[in-house]
């Protein structure tokens, strides 16, 4: 079978691949185009670890056929920093030892990331929701929970000043 | 191993892809299809994607019509379907919320199908389309026939209930989200005083979602006091056939269920 | 206590002040970026993905195994079977004498739990190796099987390891690790009271969410490179040099980024099998676990069944303790016969007991094998000795934190396995722990201390 053209932007750069019908969206990012921060901890939806943004809205990228994403705008944990500034979520991760292995990090951000796009001021059971799809084995969350609220709280300070 | 995609440009002509070949699936959210791409299910061949077909959408009339490419995020984001704010907000994380849909959950086996029991609940009828055209179809006989070969389900619609009548509870083990212990959901109208054309639905109690006829029947005309809940308590478990899997065994979903139910019918929870 | 500084001084900044400073991860920065590497972001072309048929069974013979079907199918570049593996038998511990070796890399004539390894495929991608997997045609004559620590150390029990000849580790000549201390039937007849309970556990899956897994690529120079998410570099080395008879220095193992071990990654499963294949095919070779195998395969830490039997006297002194102790090692040894070891050497607690006997026994039934998971031999036991602590507390009516003072091991008390104790610490810690919870307790108690006798 023919390949099929997948022409999309990975965040802010547009992208053109050929892919297979069955490629999945991680693997174009992960295996194509070098993108690697987007982990596999299960391939069938349940860790969260492959956890993107398709036009802002967070997605699974081992459950999304990569050929959907035509046309669409991909927001990945390579996308977070801007011109070399840590994003707030980045800063306060590592600052407040919310990543140990830093296996399931990458998906915690982008689900934090989605969370403080839509509400900049989440309370703790909004944050525990926006996570409630990404297992991490290591934190125990506490700390994960703890920085998106750090994080959130900064950028309402930027905002702010 | 290779994969066909095929992009229709209304949904009779995707329902005759699918009603032309065997290995053809219509790709809604995927959360289910793509799994089992990905683990090697070899019989899926070509897939028809849902986007594009206006199936997206929601209708606020009477009845209330739900597109069945609808996602839970997009059931969440409108205020008029506040009543099943619950109900997809206990589907998954945002992630899967935003990916799954409405009539994708109507194919979902137990542990899933937890929309499909609040559609139950509500006496939804679903709208599909194949080569003969539209029909709609009540939404139990839909799950007991099994999903139709060659037909695409354009929505579901149901009347809105009345004020306060609907309710819905979820147990899991995982917090705040997680897969279904046992699910119901109940519009429980009280026009006169007492219980009028009652419906009670569970899910994860069978294979399918379910009705819990008996229950219904020792409410029905009745008023929701204690001794009707204590009535209804007692059929809770009749006819359903819970199935042992990583969240609970069956024995457990039987011996929990008449205390939730009894929960839900009391007010104490849900 | 003394620091030590003599190793490495010139290398070492630390000033002494890092306890109670909070000093950033050195490996943050990588996590929150995306950048940190981890085994499976690394591409190398040609690389062929390694898919396992496995045991559907928990107990079987094989009979016959037929991969003729498989290998037919467009893109198997190579089936291997134990009849390839050099060295097929071993167990991971041979490197510190645990003997024997009782695990084939493949099975050979038997498989003795669900999910066993038994045919490796080898294939340009993942999908056609796992269509060729479903071809193998392996045909099984079902054993019965034993799923329970003292119904396999019966007499006519299923046979699960004929390396072991029977269903339990031998510990230098006897048939369990054992710990005697004084005499524990003359300890409960002089008891006040005498109570047994019996504790147990289930195994528990570590679930990394990264999975297991590695890549193998051959050099030009004849070595062997390969990236593991291993937690056991070295025990990987030595054992595959041993399984595939080559020089260990043909090998190099890259790792360190470990996507969540918890003890789960010391097992030399994944990578000798990758190696054999890179060396069969000369192409890198990925062997990654899907999450169904992380679950299914992966060693979890061990379940265990304890009974603890303690005579007490009425005034709280523990007189006798007597346990014994099954630790399930599942079908293989892996690092069981250690933690078995491990479990015996921490009985019976904390605690000064002028009488103990301890039988660990290390049992091979036909689970999934088990193996290391932080504190593995210790922490089912402890919660089986505090659970008994609080009921024996309760028996004689004193609280318990008093209880534990009472029987808390002092520096210089002599303890079970003939050691003398230093270093205790324990009645401070329960002040503390009694302090921060608010609970109260004795002046007597406040003013107890670990460096002086008695109780
Ligand atoms: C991590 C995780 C958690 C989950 N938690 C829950 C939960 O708590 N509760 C729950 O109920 N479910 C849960 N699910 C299951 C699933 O996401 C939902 O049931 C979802 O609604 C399925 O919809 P989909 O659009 O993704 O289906 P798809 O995967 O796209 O399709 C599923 C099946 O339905 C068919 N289909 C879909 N739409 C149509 C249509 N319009 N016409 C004809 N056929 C159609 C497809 O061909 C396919 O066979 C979970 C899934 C995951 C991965
Ligand atoms: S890898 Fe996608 S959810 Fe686990
Ligand atoms: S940091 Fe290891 S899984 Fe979250």
């Amino acid at each position: 079978m023919a390949k099929l053209p997948l022409i999309f932007t990975v965040n802010g750069a547009e992208q053109a691949e050929f892919v297979d019908g069955d490629a999945l969206l991680v693997d174009v990012l992960r295996d194509k185009l070098g993108m690697t921060g987007t982990r596999v901890g299960c391939g069938q939806g349940t860790c969260g670890a492959c956890t993107v943004l398709i036009d802002g809205a967070p997605a699974l990228s081992c459950l999304t056929l990569a050929v959907r994403a035509n046309g669409k705008d991909v927001t990945t944990v390579e996308g977070l920093a801007m011109g070399g500034t840590l994003h707030a979520l980045q800063t306060a991760f590592a600052e407040g030892f919310a990543t140990q292995c830093g296996f399931c990090t990458s998906g915690m951000l982008v689900a934090a990331k989605a969370l403080l796009d839509r509400d900049p001021d989440p309370d703790r059971d909004a944050v525990v929701d926006a996570i409630s799809g990404n297992i991490c084995r290591c934190t125990g969350y506490e700390p994960i929970i703890n920085a998106i609220l750090a994080a959130a709280a900064d950028l309402r300070g930027a905002r702010s000043a | 191993m290779a994969l066909d995609i095929v992009r229709a440009d209304s949904v009779g002509q995707a329902a005759g892809v699918l009603a032309g070949d065997d290995g053809a699936r219509f790709l809604a959210g995927g959360t289910f299809l793509v799994r089992a791409i990905t683990a090697g299910d070899v019989s899926i061949r070509t897939v028809v994607l849902s986007d594009g077909l206006g199936l997206d959408r929601i209708a606020l009339g009477d009845p209330i019509e739900i597109g069945s490419a609808v996602t839970m995020a997009q059931v969440l984001g409108e205020p008029h379907l506040g009543f099943l704010h619950p109900v997809a907000d206990s589907i998954g994380g945002p992630a899967v919320r935003a990916m799954a849909t409405i009539g994708g959950n109507l194919f979902a086996q137990s542990p899933y199908g937890d929309f499909a029991v609040a559609l139950l609940a509500l006496g939804a009828s679903v709208v599909s389309e194949g080569a003969d055209g539209e029909a709609s179809q009540d939404l139990e006989a839909f799950l007991a026939e099994g999903p139709p070969r060659g037909r695409i389900v354009r929505a579901v619609r149901f009347a809105t209930p009345a004020a306060g009548a609907f309710r819905y509870l979820k147990i899991t083990r995982k917090h705040p989200h997680g897969a279904s212990v046992l699910s119901i959901a109940a519009v429980l109208p009280v026009p006169g005083g007492t219980l009028a054309g009652v419906r009670v639905a569970y899910g994860a109690m069978s294979p399918r979602p379910m009705r819990a006829r008996a229950v219904e029947a020792a409410l029905e005309g009745r008023p929701l006091d204690a001794a009707a809940i204590e009535a209804a308590t007692k059929v809770a478990a009749d006819g359903t056939m819970p199935e042992d899997d990583p969240q609970a065994s069956a024995w457990y979903r039987r011996a929990v269920l008449p205390v939730h139910l009894r929960r839900l019918l009391s007010g104490e929870e849900g | 206590m003394e620091h030590v500084r003599e190793f490495f001084a010139a290398e070492r900044g630390d000033d002494g002040k890092a306890v109670g400073t909070s000093l950033a991860r050195s490996d943050a920065l990588g996590h929150v970026t995306g950048q940190t590497q981890f085994y499976a972001d690394r591409q190398f072309p040609g690389m062929l993905h390694l898919k396992m048929v496995r045991s559907p069974h928990h107990h079987a013979r094989i009979r016959s195994l037929d991969t003729s079907e498989a290998e037919k199918l467009p893109g198997v570049v190579r089936v291997i079977t134990h009849k390839d593996v050099p060295a097929n038998v071993y167990t991971i511990l041979r490197l510190i004498q645990v003997e024997p070796n009782d695990e084939p890399v493949l099975a050979e004539d038997k498989v003795r739990f669900k999910g066993e390894q038994v045919v490796a495929i080898l294939a340009e991608s993942e999908a056609v190796a796992r269509e060729a997997v479903a071809r193998v045609k392996v045909d099984y004559e079902e054993l019965p099987a034993v799923f329970d620590v003292e119904e396999a150390l019966k007499p006519g029990a299923p046979l699960v390891n004929e390396y072991h000849g029977h269903n339990w580790f031998t510990y230098e000549g006897h048939h369990c690790r054992r710990v005697r201390h004084g005499d524990v039937e003359k300890g409960f007849a002089e008891a006040d009271h005498v109570i047994e309970e019996r504790y147990e556990s289930s195994p528990i899956e570590h679930a990394p969410v990264e999975t297991t897994g590695c890549i193998v690529v051959p050099e030009a120079n004849g070595r062997l490179t390969c990236y593991s998410n291993t937690q056991a570099l070295f025990f990987t080395l030595d054992n595959a040099g041993l399984i595939l008879n080559v020089p260990f220095q043909k090998l190099r193992l890259i790792g360190g980024t470990v996507g969540g071990g918890f003890g789960g990654k010391v097992d030399v499963i994944t990578e000798p099998v990758a190696m054999l294949g890179a060396m069969l095919t000369g192409r890198p070779v990925k062997y990654a676990y899907s999450r169904e195998e992380e679950m299914q395969v992966s060693s979890p830490r061990a379940a265990e069944r304890l009974y603890i039997k303690d005579g007490v006297m009425n005034d709280g002194r523990i007189v006798a303790r007597k346990v014994r102790l099954y630790v399930d090692a599942g079908a293989y040894s892996r690092h069981s016969p250690y933690g078995t070891t491990k479990a015996s050497a921490h009985m019976p607690g904390p605690y000064t007991i002028p009488n103990v006997s301890v039988d660990a026994h290390c049992v091979y039934t036909n689970r999934t094998p088990s193996s290391a998971m932080r504190g593995f031999g210790v922490t089912i036991g402890d919660f089986a000795l505090e659970v008994q602590m609080d009921k024996l507390a309760r028996l004689v009516g004193m609280d318990p934190i008093a209880f534990r003072i009472r029987n808390a091991y002092r520096d210089g008390d002599m303890k079970a396995h003939g050691e003398l104790t230093k270093g205790a610490a324990l009645v401070e810690t329960m002040q503390a722990a009694a302090q921060i919870a608010g609970w109260p307790i004795s002046a007597e108690d406040a003013a107890a201390s670990s460096t002086r006798a008695g109780g």
